[in-house]
């Protein structure tokens, strides 16, 4: 989902530059809670394997089309949301300063739909998701595949709006069927995001559940801990 | 709760170069869901070069660092297909490996790990004020 140099226009480049700036520098300071001396490495290898995969475009069942992982979700779930979406966005400036994928001066939009939309949409299911279904390893399938797969499409969706803002060629008020052609499209894509992160996520669960930072959350579930009324503490 | 994580991230990391110094080369080379989609309206020859019509992908323009040694994963001067795409992935898993790990090592939070949600204001461990660096700054 990497847009090329001169899809959209300058000016809605820069702001979204600044955009992501501001947000990825927000993502430091409020990852750096979680980043201690074992999440670090297992960040870096994070963005490492989302580099690998991204490699492996899978082919769709439109003919002629294919589709690679984002990496969002599966990020969040292994490393949580801040931390996460700096992974993904490491991955998009290697890919940008080095191996000429994705334009240098669309970095900024890039960075917004992949790193920062995808792993948000995507950590808002997997924090609702987690919460509903059970605790057990089908669970976390079930979330990394939901959440993945929705995470796709959203993120596609953020290219629409970047298009309407900044697009470089007039599409005659067809706007609504680049958004239904990216929806669709994305939604194929998303079901091969859903079961490469599903799988990724389980195998990690199974060998080493510590590792996993949404699993983190499985422990407070403690039997209805006793109430006390704390003074000004209510919501 | 305090394995070591290490171990696992060697074994994860091979992984890695195996899935981008291999199997990436059997990977699909049609256009991603994005380039596609831009692409409706317009004809493209074999290269993936628009020839005609209208579509939003129309004014695209060249990467600015089209002539880099890796650009398009391959690595330049290395004639052979599949050499050339696995070498550029390897270099690239090791490359965000380091930039990753390095980055996010440097940025870690040292000392103990802040009481629930709310850091104290202030930060790091009381009692590291170290009087000799003033009376050293001061001479």
């Amino acid at each position: 989902m990497h847009i090329s140099n001169g899809i959209i226009d300058g000016p809605v480049a820069a702001i979204f530059g600044a955009l992501a700036l501001a947000v990825l520098t927000f993502c430091v300071l409020r990852g750096r809670r979680d980043l201690d001396d074992r999440l670090a490495p297992m960040a870096g290898l994070v963005a490492a394997f989302i580099f690998a995969v991204q490699m492996l475009n899978f082919p769709i069942f439109t003919a002629g089309v294919s589709g690679h992982l984002l990496g969002g979700v599966l990020a969040a779930l292994l490393v949580g949301p801040w931390v996460g979406a700096l992974c993904v966005a490491v991955v998009l400036i290697v890919q940008a300063l080095v191996f000429g994928d994705g334009g240098v001066a669309m970095l900024g939009l890039n960075i917004t739909n992949m790193a920062i939309i995808g792993t948000a949409a995507g950590y808002l299911l997997i924090a609702l998701l987690l919460r509903v279904l059970p605790r057990t390893n089908a669970g976390l399938a079930i979330t990394a595949f939901v959440s993945a797969l929705v995470s796709v499409v959203v993120a596609s969706q953020g290219f629409v709006l970047e298009y309407w803002l900044g697009g470089t060629t007039d599409l005659g008020g067809n706007l609504a069927g680049l958004a239904g052609t990216m929806a669709g499209v994305h939604l194929l894509i998303g079901i091969g995001e859903g079961l490469i992160t599903a799988t990724t996520v389980v195998t990690v669960a199974k060998v080493r559940p510590d590792l996993v930072y949404a699993l983190r959350a499985r422990r407070p579930v403690a039997p209805a801990a006793p109430t006390v009324p704390v003074a000004g503490g209510a919501r | 709760m305090s394995r070591r994580s290490w171990p696992f991230v060697l074994g994860g990391l091979l992984i890695a170069l195996l899935l981008a110094g291999v199997v990436s080369n059997y990977a699909s080379a049609h256009p991603d869901g994005l380039d596609s989609s831009l692409l409706k309206g317009c004809t493209v020859n074999a290269e993936g070069e628009i020839t005609g019509g209208s579509c939003p992908a129309q004014k695209s323009q060249r990467h600015e660092l089209s002539d880099s040694p890796l650009a398009d994963y391959g690595v330049r001067g290395i004639s052979n297909g599949f050499l050339s795409t696995g070498l550029s992935g390897v270099l690239g898993v090791l490359l965000t490996f380091a930039l990753g790990g390095g980055l996010f090592w440097l940025a870690r939070r040292r000392g103990p790990a802040p009481a629930g949600a709310s850091a104290a204001p202030g930060g790091g461990p009381a009692g590291t004020d170290r009087p000799a660096s003033r009376a050293g700054s001061a001479g």
